[in-house]
């Protein structure tokens, strides 16, 4: 009978939730969302960085976590591309090398078209997370010998000036998890100088604030959903990420609406015990 | 056709997604389907990109086209090999070799960036003069830092028992993962409610035409 | 024998490593770069060795009809579909035995292998991991509960980074005056993250930094070697 209740309760749990980010998707609220430091600095980077600069775009996950990190992955995209920067996308992540090229063609039906080659190259997934970028430090033709076409390394024009990790100017991570961000602080700036800011899931940005020191382990970081919103905000335009924060808000205040009932049960439950104790006690 | 094949596509998404859902009722064999196909198809995915982005590139078109200048990649080709021999039992022996080779690697690199990243940069990172802010919030932030990463390390410092005054740094580094955990619970939350945005709003947008 | 050659092999691919992070010059800055390519390859059949182990489980489940064989049946049609698409038109760019297809592109609209991921991989990859956001919420629910001043310094911070972190967390403390701006939730969330948060988060990167270090010297002077399977 119980347990009965329980299942009960909890579809009906299942039920509210996916309302509650169903509704707000049907009916935006307009809610706008404020921008926060670490979001700024990773924006700062990009918008600092000279045009004509070769930068790389990392893209450290997969379908899973696309909501969070793709629309992430475009306004910085879309960033450096207004720069003029000549963006290398590569993957640490099987899956990563078709989100950046979905994040392209994405930009370029924004932007205009880019030029393969000149102004954007996919290297492409490889293995080995941490000594694979170790490897880029030392040679980066070593690593990727053919981008995802297949065209040779030398007969790419945008690789011209680009010998070994110290050529780029900055790189960006989009992880989601390991191999990823992580693995980028330690190894192309800890190791080689390179400037790094980080897009990550939120799940994992608690874990990546202490990098964000005086010492720049970690330029910027920007952590989920929320902080893609802040991109957009900062590019003035009002992408998925924006939109997505109103039923993202809606869900976040259910999920406190469910743990105060919760504590309130289990509150009257207590008393009950204790009242109950009593009575047997006399 | 081809509009045709997207319209197909969408409504396949839409039937895998509504399938993997279907496991929030209760376990089925619309979900027992999509997750095994989900598993077939993320293997199939993975030994393409590897076969296509690393195998070819790095290995086979450098021996075929210029052996000369890149025999020594025999080596570890030859060491794949050995590794692949696991699936065979008398010959299970012979894939220590390239796991050795992975693991002596992989270690010192870690042991180095660690060691460089995590724990001498962070200590550093944490010897900040709290007093050089002029906002009171800073330099009361930057105090509750020190302490809180002096007294975290120091709850995670086993070799002494700790007991009486000893416990007391312990139990401040406690509240400070407390803390530290709560926020992760938060970020935890909104990480999850964001993937299901994600996929009703597919349901809603791509599929049902719901929202335009 | 067996076990005392691979040890050696470790130890002096982990001295390697060592000694060009201090002397990054010939031969060992060199040397480093062809260890790290091997790695790249070898690591590459690690994969295939784990997608074969995969794929003799699921057979080996097929073959001896053991209970839901019909759905291991499925996933090894769904694995063989995706490398026999991928071999023949390859991906995106990427060109396949067959070249890029361009007849059968033209009728779905993106490669065969495309045409698989987009379709039906990413909204089952997506779907799968977004069914936490129920359990999560249940869990909020049922387990989210005060019970000492530890749990509610957990709960306490949960709330305030879970509501700082809407688009309404501006408006419910905008009455808040300026001189006290630190207690508006947006910022007092982000006081949080950076302090407190950051300095718990600090001591466990530094103490699993030691424990990093103590466990690779293991592993490179061959103390530890349960990586090599079969007991001591």
């Amino acid at each position: 009978m119980k347990a009965d209740r329980t299942l009960i309760e909890r579809r009906i749990v299942f039920l509210v939730l996916a309302l509650a980010v169903a509704l707000p998707l049907i009916f935006p609220l307009g809610l706008r969302t404020k921008g926060t430091p670490l979001t700024k600095k990773a924006y700062d980077l990009v918008d600092q960085t000279p045009t004509g600069s070769v930068v790389i775009l990392s893209f450290d996950y997969d379908p899973s976590t696309v909501t969070e990190l793709q629309p992430m992955a475009q306004a910085i995209l879309e960033h450096a591309w207004k720069k003029g920067h000549k963006v290398i996308a590569t993957a640490m992540w099987p899956q990563g090398s078709q989100m950046a090229d979905m994040a392209f063609e994405n930009v370029q039906a924004k932007l205009g078209q880019k030029e393969y080659g000149r102004d954007y190259i996919n290297l492409g997934y490889k293995v080995g997370g941490m000594v694979v970028i170790q490897g880029m430090g030392r040679n980066f033709k070593t690593v990727f010998p053919k981008d995802t076409s297949g065209l040779n390394y030398e007969d790419i024009p945008l690789l011209k000036t680009v010998k070994s990790l110290r050529d780029i100017k900055y790189v960006v991570s989009l992880s989601a998890g390991d191999p990823g961000l992580k693995d980028w602080v330690l190894t192309a700036h800890d190791k080689y100088g390179v400037s790094v800011a980080g897009g990550t899931t939120a799940v994992s940005a608690p874990g990546f604030l202490p990098y964000v020191n005086d010492q720049k382990q970690l330029y910027g970081l920007m952590g989920g959903l929320k902080a893609a919103a802040e991109y957009e905000l900062l590019m003035e335009y009002e992408g998925p990420a924006s939109l997505n924060m109103n039923p993202q808000s809606v869900a976040h205040v259910l999920i406190l609406v469910l743990i105060a009932i919760g504590n309130i049960k289990a509150w009257r439950k207590r008393k009950a015990a204790l009242k109950s104790g009593e009575v047997a006690n006399g | 056709m081809a509009e045709l094949m997207k319209v197909l596509g969408i409504w396949l998404g839409a039937y895998f997604t509504l399938s993997i859902f279907s496991f929030l009722y209760k376990d089925n064999p619309f979900y027992k389907l999509a997750e095994q196909i989900f598993v077939g198809l993320s293997a199939g995915y993975w030994l393409i990109y590897t076969i296509y982005n690393i195998l070819v590139p790095n290995l086979f078109n450098l021996l075929f086209t210029d052996f000369a200048h890149n025999w020594l990649l025999l080596i570890p080709m030859l060491l794949g090999i050995m590794m692949l021999l696991r699936i065979i039992p008398s010959a299970q022996w012979l894939s220590r070799y390239p796991i050795a080779l992975m693991v002596g690697t992989t270690a010192a690199i870690y042991m180095l960036l660690s060691f460089k990243s995590d724990f001498l940069a962070q200590i550093a990172a944490t010897m900040v003069n709290p007093f050089k802010f002029s906002s009171p919030v800073d330099v009361v932030g930057t105090i509750l830092l020190i302490v809180g990463v002096l007294c975290g390390v120091y709850f995670f410092y086993f070799s002494k028992k700790q007991e009486g005054v000893f416990a007391i740094p312990s139990k401040i580094g406690i509240w400070f993962l407390m803390v530290s955990f709560g926020a992760s619970f938060g970020y935890t939350v909104m990480a999850r409610i964001s993937l299901l945005i994600g996929r009703l709003d597919f349901l809603l947008r791509d599929w049902l035409h719901i929202i335009k | 024998m067996k076990k005392n050659l691979p040890l050696i092999v470790a130890f002096a691919s982990g001295l390697l490593i060592l000694i060009a992070g201090f002397i990054p010059h010939k031969p060992f800055g060199m040397l480093e770069e062809t260890l790290t390519n091997w790695f790249m390859i070898i690591s590459s059949f690690a994969i295939l060795l784990g997608q074969i182990s995969l794929i003799q489980a699921n057979v080996t489940r097929v073959a001896h009809r053991s209970p839901n064989w019909q759905y291991y049946l499925a996933g090894l049609i769904s694995f063989a579909g995706m490398v026999v698409f991928g071999l023949l038109w390859g991906m995106e760019k990427t060109p396949g035995i067959l070249g890029h297809g361009e007849g059968i592109s033209q009728n779905l609209g993106s490669k065969p292998f495309d045409y698989i991921f987009d379709y039906i991989y990413m909204p089952l990859s997506a779907t799968m991991f977004s069914l936490l956001a129920f359990y999560i919420a249940s869990a909020a629910y049922r387990a989210f509960i005060i019970r000492n001043f530890e749990s509610n310094l957990l709960m306490i911070t949960a709330v305030i980074v879970m509501l700082g972190r809407t688009s309404f967390a501006t408006w419910i403390t905008s009455w808040i005056p300026d001189s006290w701006g630190i207690l508006q939730l947006p910022r007092l969330t982000d006081f949080i993250m950076q302090y407190p948060n950051t300095a718990a988060q600090r001591a466990i990167l530094i103490s699993a930094a030691l424990g990093v270090v103590g466990s690779s010297l293991r592993i490179i002077l061959g103390i530890e070697r349960s990586y090599l399977g079969g007991g001591k």
